[in-house]
């Protein structure tokens, strides 16, 4: 069979669209050059009009052309979609179609969330800012990916079966011979004859279930520990910054390097680090709740022992791989990457949350408390916590896509995650020695890597304008 | 100000004695010094030749006894072969008679150890391959930080101008690339088949003879991603600043605005870059690791990588002593400028 082009019948557009990149990337130089020359005008000299009049047609020039290039990418998606066959899809409207379920999720979230924005608190407000907007839509793309990814729906082939013949295939090659099997490989195949577009897909997965529950780890440890140094101060707060700080100093690979070779998880390290690190959780979680119901013990009680049960069934399950029940269960390799990165990104959280309670801390609603007789358990987590959550809220975005880019960092060095795994680092290490001949095996899992920690940025940067505003 | 910088000292050498000893610990465990032995000796050793291996080595000797060695503070091991009463000392160098090695070698003797990857003296191969990190860092600077100071003066000089959004967009793109993923895409485009081959892959070759050819793409690839985080925090240096009083007072003075920019504005507003170019070090030397993994430049990240590999113990550990000094006499330098640069901060 012939292989894929990469439009397909809508190749007639391609010139069109190449053009169109061409003439966005001058008019951006123009606009910049323009503006700059217009407002310098302005503080110098008289307001010259021809100056300013020709920075204006700039922008509007740079506008037109970004739309035209965001309808011309519409037009790929939806009518690649629409077209009968995959010959007349080409790649980009096979993998749009491959991608529907994403389309149709992304979608009904948008719908709804700007239906209900001023009902959404800070979520809400998001969508007024057109950078929040974007980031969260690139964001979401790859988790309905992942998750649809998981569930089989949008894949094409097994991500670690080989195909003989199809070793560094280019995008859109035909497989050999098909039996039932998806006739093409969308992305072309790596080195092991795999197909790349299936391991980027699983890949993801590989990053949405890992990172943001890593994150959230370290910031339960960064917050159960960075509270009471700030709060306290005194001894506590010395040794507590003495061993963050002793953390941070240490370069982040040598720490992999030591934490995920295979000698010391025989040793059981890190299932004894586990150990200590998920604990974390289930102290912060009781002392939330002691401190909020502690004058009312019935209530106290009932809330504690349901927290109790539950976090001690998931710790013995996650921690020490003992449920009782036998339930959860987490691989121990996998294990090992969550807590190295868990590890590595605690002091740091503890430093911001250390820095910023310290600054609350001399509020005026913190003293009021104190006289109301209020104890140091509940202001740290009722009256400080609440008021610190803007600014842990955008790092706790920034730092899952630090997170997703250490996790690729361990992949890319082969670390922790088994060979096989389809993980995005792990895939570009893969590619990286046929790089100069065959790029597209390493360059799909390294954009796909760039996107996603490009639009967690670009959601932190909305929600911080967003919660700046009120 | 002495009392300060003596008490960050004794702080430093504190820390880089539990960070060492933490390394040590790690790279003493059984089953590494178990792989060591094996990839010394042969990988189908029996149990006891393992342990034989171990006890004539000196590894079997408490933690403790053991990091004192390597410190010199505690006299070297020296082991005698009960049955043909051979004498291995820890002290002796290759071709010296056993008998006749120093009592103490060690950290503080200035013998750094010897590396069983290499099969040299880690002093010297972490001298040569430092020498050749530290030209890769040199040229990453003269890159990174005008480029970075610059977008992030222009950025910041006109708050939510078009200037200023198109070149956070750019800082923002360039942290979200970490160094393997922009360097895949900068060799796909100018050093591979399918695109335009005007570079090399790799930059093994520059390690004698840097050319432009050889020795841009990485230099371009660490630079990249510290680029956006210097301009940005730089930025935000830089419209603190703008909004400040004393440059309003210029403006209705009737000051211009580029003399606003260059001589009120700039040099306040370039403290907080200062620290944060200072604290970017320990960051680099990750990128460091990276690139010279990707391009194959044989300098300090390399060496780590190899050594970390092979659990060479004395390596790895003369490693950690590198990064470690320099995370931390970076942070002193950072707190010590930041205090020069801003007088109104007093130590005491």
């Amino acid at each position: 069979m012939e292989p894929l082009t990469w439009t397909g019948s809508l190749s007639v557009l391609d010139p069109i669209f190449l053009l169109a990149w061409a003439a966005l990337g001058i008019a951006v130089v123009a606009q910049i050059v323009a503006t700059f020359l217009a407002a310098e005008d302005i503080v110098e000299h008289e307001v010259s009009a021809s100056t300013r009049k020709l920075a204006e047609y700039t922008v509007l020039g740079v506008k037109i052309i970004a739309g035209l290039i965001l309808l011309l990418i519409l037009v790929y998606v939806i009518g690649g979609i629409l077209m009968p066959t995959m010959e007349a899809k080409g790649i980009v409207g096979t993998v749009s179609t491959r991608l529907l379920p994403v389309w149709i999720a992304l979608l009904a979230t948008f719908v709804v969330s700007i239906v209900f924005k001023r009902r959404l608190g800070l979520y809400g407000k998001l969508f007024d800012s057109m950078v929040g907007m974007i980031g969260f839509a690139i964001v979401m793309f790859w988790v309905f990916t992942a998750i649809f990814g998981a569930m089989d729906l949008i894949v094409t082939h097994d991500p670690l079966a080989q195909v003989s013949g199809m070793k560094n295939k280019v995008p859109g090659t035909a497989l050999p011979d098909v039996e039932g099997a998806f006739p093409y490989y969308l992305l072309g195949g790596d080195n092991l004859a795999r197909d790349v577009f299936s391991r980027v897909v699983k890949g993801a997965w590989e990053v949405v279930k890992v990172a943001p529950f890593a994150t959230l780890f370290a910031f339960m440890v960064g917050i159960t520990l960075g509270l009471p140094a700030a709060y306290f101060g005194g001894r506590l707060d010395t040794i507590l910054s003495f061993v963050s700080n002793l953390i941070l100093a240490f370069p982040v690979i040598l720490l992999f390097y030591l934490l995920v070779t295979p000698e010391i998880v025989q040793t059981g390290i890190p299932v004894y680090m586990a150990a200590v690190l998920f604990i974390f959780p289930i102290i912060f979680m009781v002392i939330l709740i002691n401190s909020r119901f502690h004058v009312q013990p019935v209530k106290r009680s009932v809330y504690l022992v349901i927290t109790l049960v539950l976090g001690l069934w998931v710790y013995s399950g996650v921690a020490w791989n003992a449920d009782p029940l036998g339930v959860i269960e987490f691989p121990p390799n996998l294990l090992v990457v969550f807590v190295s990165v868990v590890f590595v990104n605690s002091p740091t959280v503890f430093r911001i949350v250390r820095g910023i309670a310290l600054d609350i801390k001399t509020r005026d609603y913190v003293a009021a408390g104190q006289t109301r007789g209020e104890g140091p358990w509940y202001i740290m987590l009722w009256e400080i916590l609440p008021n610190a959550r803007g600014p842990l809220i955008v790092d706790f975005c920034l730092r899952i896509g630090y997170t997703t880019i250490l996790l690729g960092t361990l992949g890319f060095f082969g670390l922790g995650l088994s060979p096989e795994s389809p993980d995005w680092g792990s895939t570009i290490n893969d590619g990286r020695k046929l790089l100069s001949v065959f790029p597209h095996p390493a360059l799909a899992p390294a954009f796909s890597l760039m996107s996603l920690v490009l639009g967690l940025n670009l959601l932190a940067d909305g929600l911080r304008e967003e919660s700046l505003r009120d | 100000m002495g009392v300060f910088i003596l008490r960050r000292v004794g702080v430093m050498i504190l820390t880089a004695l539990c960070l060492t000893f933490v390394v040590f610990f790690l790279t003493n465990l059984y089953p590494a010094l178990e792989k060591l032995a094996k990839t010394q000796g042969n990988q189908r050793m029996s149990d006891e030749a393992v342990v034989s291996y171990l006890e004539r080595n000196g590894h079997l000797q408490p933690l403790l006894v053991k990091y004192g060695q390597w410190l010199g503070v505690v006299p070297g091991h020296v082991h005698e072969n009960p049955e043909t009463g051979a004498i291995t000392a820890r002290c002796a160098t290759r071709g010296m008679d056993p008998s006749e090695a120093p009592r103490f070698c060690g950290l503080l003797q200035g013998d750094w150890g010897f590396s069983t990857v290499f099969k040299d003296d880690v002093s010297s191969i972490i001298a040569t391959r430092l020498g050749l990190t530290g030209k890769l860092m040199f040229w990453v600077l003269v890159v990174m930080v005008p480029s970075a100071l610059l977008i992030g003066v222009l950025a910041g000089m006109r708050e939510g101008s078009r200037l200023d959004r198109s070149l956070s967009t750019f800082s923002i793109a360039s942290t979200a690339t970490p160094e393997y993923v922009s360097g895949v895409i900068l060799i796909t485009l100018l050093a591979s088949s399918a695109g335009w081959k005007i570079f090399k892959g790799t930059a093994t070759s520059a390690a004698d003879n840097a050319t432009l050819e050889n020795f841009l793409l990485p230099v371009l690839t660490i630079s990249l991603y510290g680029v956006g985080y210097i301009a940005r925090m730089t930025r935000a240096s830089m419209t603190e600043v703008m909004t400040a009083q004393y440059i309003r007072t210029a403006r209705l003075k009737g000051v211009s605005f580029r003399n606003v920019v260059l001589k009120h504005a700039l040099r306040n507003a370039l403290i907080a870059p200062f620290t944060v170019i200072m604290l970017q070090f320990p960051w680099l030397l990750n990128g460091v690791v990276i690139v010279e993994t990707l391009f194959n430049y044989k300098g300090f990240g390399w060496v780590l990588v190899q050594a970390a590999g092979n659990n060479d113990i004395s390596l790895l550990l003369a490693c950690s002593v590198v990064a470690v000094v320099v995370v931390l006499v970076t942070q002193l330098i950072s707190d010590i400028g930041y205090v020069f640069l801003n007088p109104r901060i007093q130590i005491s």
